[in-house]
């Protein structure tokens, strides 16, 4: 029998590939092999199937963090806009993100729509796609409409490779990222049943490593990491269990999710990084690809403000199922500031968990957040007064 | 011809001058929304609707009565009311940071529903939720519904991510418009779907649409004897909202050709709120939507210094009608869905410069200004790099102001009126340079 590797590697080098604004992993990755090429992808979701079956690498473009000075950016934007725009545009500017050979921006807001314009005119010598996403959920309407919309990134793909991308391909991906997806959702359950053993600011590292490494590769690091921190007892605290909502495209800064774990609150789910989990179960691996895909998305995908809500009682739906198939006892809306998805989707959220009674408080950050004091004090002020609930 | 208004005694604000059909635009507005009060009383189920996207001579087939949030957040900016609307919706929960727009409407809903013009408006029966170039409008009818059950119907019109209309995007509204959105306004309005009575609409739109161009484009002339500004949001007010197809439309259009050519021939500026412009000094294209809380007083800095401006994109921002599309009575739906897709808002940054760029040309302005607009991130994200590009591709100064649409709190009047004035300065010095260098 083998011994599970320690934990604190895994996390360390999570960590190092995260504070790796250059993209090195990247970078070496494209050197392994002539000719492989890499592109990047902003939040909320984008199809990696397509991207890593025409041999490329799919990379996870999140902003800058706090851990870039942003200069040119700012020159940008007006101060309204939020920050992940902004670094974003700092990164590509300061030649951080030169391996990437072509950038997709996804449907999610108007800031990053406009950005995949402002790419076409900034950086003309890359592939630049917006990737337009169904919100009408007809398999005869929105499906024919995002099959045709696949098809296309198909094509630019295969085109940018040299080779059109066949069925098998496809399939062999979709194949790779069911098994990522489904390491992905045990290590969130994982978490949810043992939040000590897996505390959210290691997760958060090994899930973002996820935007940066080939699948395989970080299906891998899940299952080593899950094996690892069950390895390692920890201190079970009596912590408040939490689920975070609103932070799914601007990310808060590693040292907002720490506080808010030391404040007293166990992350027992969360929306960062949906990608990973967006498609909710395994995409059929034979037959029509694009149509499993096109599926997929339509009808077993997660929710999150930059989707449609059909009607009235499907507002929080998915949130309350999040909240009861974690345990969790309350949640904390964590939105960036100027995040017009998050901080207009609230309210109604908000609204919806009063009438379930589920207890609730709500802050905004940006990606550089510097002062943690007040987080930490109202995160700490939320854990308590549920335990005092919870308790009467 | 113009006439003058005489404000009510004893207010000491000076007399207001407008063209005749600035007048009838806004009976016309107010007539719309006597009939939004009244619609319930008079058998009429109510629609309520965006101006990008407005799907106004569909509705009109359903005999809906028309209401757009948009324009009601407006009025109420123009009468001074949204700035308490915002604070009550801000104190309802909503955040700082949003779309005011959506706070104006959602306050005034917390009013009571109090309409612009002192009558309340009643609930919509259906949001029909043309999602065109605005991804708050998803949230806006989201939240009315939420707030209020109404029943809303989406109408998902694809980005221009690539500067154009490719067929699956069409097929993709069409189908939409056939098998969900007439279905629902079938069902609400309980009227059966006509497809004559919508061709019939849409000749009557291309009438109107002919005209408003022709009036837009008068604005080539030297003097302008409009302002596609701020006297542009006049003439589109009832081509953008809930008149287009109708023969009032028509009629208005028609009427405010025949006044702007007769402008032309008598070689006449525009009229501005203190009567017609003198000497026009400044000929500017203006993009982003205007401020409406201080909207005279930001018109007044600009006919101040002789500064008209030829054309604005905002003026397009509920159709693009001057690079040649018009309503097509033989292929409605498919008509709409192109209507719907070329909004200005819904064109990705490269067109919107080559736009931009174009009208500086065609209309032989002599620089660009941005009114960026805290609420709009549509309109705002990127229109930094906007004015880069225009600077550099046309030779010709840019300048940049930041106000909001309907948040008193964000008109600064002296920070606008000195970027302004510097910017005139600018455009003056640099003509006085072109001319030396001759």
């Amino acid at each position: 029998m083998t011994a599970s590797p320690p934990v604190i590697p895994i996390v360390e080098r999570c960590q190092a590939l995260f504070e790796d604004l250059d993209l090195n992993a990247v970078k070496q990755w494209k050197a392994a092999a002539p000719g492989r090429k890499a592109i990047g992808y902003m939040p909320i979701y984008v199809p990696r199937e397509l991207v890593h079956a025409a041999g490329m690498l799919s990379v996870g473009i999140l902003g800058g963090g706090d851990q870039i000075e942003v200069i040119q950016g700012d020159a940008y934007y007006q101060s309204y806009i939020c920050r992940i725009p902004r670094s974003t545009i700092e990164l590509a500017l300061t030649g951080r993100l030169d391996c990437l050979d072509g950038m997709l921006f996804p449907s999610i807001c108007d800031v990053i729509r406009n950005l995949s314009g402002m790419w076409q005119i900034l950086f003309k010598d890359k592939y630049v796609r917006y990737f337009d996403v169904p919100q009408n959920y007809e398999d005869a309407i929105g499906g024919t409409f995002y099959i045709n919309e696949l098809a296309a990134l198909r094509d630019d793909l295969g085109k940018l490779r040299g080779a059109p991308i066949t069925d098998d391909e496809l399939n062999a991906s979709i194949r790779v990222y069911n098994e990522n997806r489904r390491a992905v959702q045990e290590l969130y359950a994982y978490r949810a049943r043992k939040p000590w053993q897996a505390p959210t600011s290691e997760v958060y590292l090994v899930l973002r490593a996820g935007m940066v490494l080939p699948p395989e590769e970080h299906t891998q690091l899940v299952r080593d990491y899950i094996d690892a921190a069950d390895a390692l007892p920890r201190p079970k605290r009596d912590n408040a269990r939490v689920v975070l909502n609103g932070s799914f495209c601007e990310q808060p800064p590693l040292g907002l999710i720490k506080s808010i774990e030391m404040a007293g609150c166990y992350i027992v789910d969360d929306d960062f990084m949906l990608v990973t989990r967006w498609l909710l179960d395994d995409v059929p691996e034979s037959g029509n690809p694009l149509e499993a895909l096109s599926k997929a998305f339509l009808h077993r995908s997660a929710t999150t403000a930059a989707k449609y809500d059909t009607k009235r009682a499907d507002k929080g739906v998915f949130l309350l199922k999040q909240i009861k198939t974690s345990g969790a006892e309350g949640v904390i809306f964590a939105a960036p500031s100027f995040c017009d998805p998050a901080l207009l989707e609230r309210p109604m959220l908000q609204d919806v968990l009063s009438r379930h009674t589920v207890p609730h408080t709500a802050f905004k950050y940006a990606e550089n957040t510097g002062q943690m004091a007040p987080i930490r004090e109202q995160a700490g002020t939320f854990a308590d007064s549920i335990k005092l609930w919870s308790a009467a | 011809m113009n006439a003058t208004a005489v404000l009510p005694q004893g207010a000491g604000k000076p007399q207001v001058q407008k063209e005749d059909a600035m007048w009838l635009q806004k009976e016309m507005i107010n007539r719309n929304y006597h009939e939004l009060a009244t619609a319930r009383e008079r058998g009429h189920k109510v629609a309520a609707t965006f101006v990008p996207g407005n799907l106004n001579e569909l509705l009109m087939c359903f005999d809906f009565a028309r209401s757009l949030p948009e324009t009601n957040a407006l009025q109420n900016g123009l009468r001074k009311k949204s700035g308490k609307f915002i604070l009550d919706a801000e104190r309802d929960g909503q955040s700082e940071d949003v779309c005011n727009y959506v706070k104006a409407d959602l306050g005034m809903m917390l009013g009571g529903e109090i309409g612009p013009t002192g009558e309340a408006l009643p609930k919509p029966d259906i949001l029909l939720l043309s999602y065109t170039g605005c991804f708050t409008f998803m949230k806006w009818f989201e939240l009315i519904r939420h707030k209020y059950g109404c029943e809303s119907v989406m109408l998902h019109v694809p980005y221009q991510g690539e500067g154009k209309i490719a067929p699956n995007m069409r097929d993709y509204v069409v189908k939409q418009l056939k098998e969900t959105v007439i279905p629902a306004l079938e069902r609400i309005s309980g009227v059966a779907f006509d497809i004559d009575r919508l061709r019939q609409y849409m000749k009557e739109s291309t009438k109107a649409e002919e005209d408003l161009v022709a009036v837009l484009q008068s604005a080539k002339h030297r003097p302008s004897p409009i302002d596609g500004y701020f006297g542009a949001v006049y003439y589109i007010g009832p081509i953008f909202t809930a008149f287009r197809g109708t023969p009032e439309a028509t009629e208005f259009y028609r009427v405010l050709r025949q006044e702007i050519e007769q402008r032309v021939r008598d070689g006449k500026g525009p009229i501005t709120p203190d009567g017609e412009m003198a000497e026009e000094k400044y000929r500017l294209v203006v993009e982003g939507p205007p401020n409406w809380t201080s909207f005279r007083e930001f018109w007044k800095m600009f006919y101040d210094e002789g500064a008209v401006v030829v054309t604005s994109t905002y003026a397009k921002v509920g159709g693009v009608y001057d690079f040649g599309f018009r309503h097509d009575p033989d292929h409605p739906l498919e008509s709409l869905a192109e209507y719907c897709l070329g909004c200005y808002t819904n064109l990705n940054l490269p067109s919107r410069i080559d736009m931009i760029c174009r009208y500086i040309d065609e209309y032989q302005a002599d620089g660009l200004l941005i009114n960026s607009i805290k609420s709009c991130n549509s309109f705002s994200a990127g229109q930094l790099l906007v004015l880069r590009e225009v600077e550099k591709r046309t030779g010709k100064p840019a300048a940049f102001i930041e106000t909001d649409l309907v948040d008193p709190r964000y008109f600064s009047a002296a920070n606008v009126r000195n970027r302004l004035e510097s910017y005139l300065q600018m455009v003056k010095q640099k003509r006085a340079a072109a001319l030396a260098a001759h």
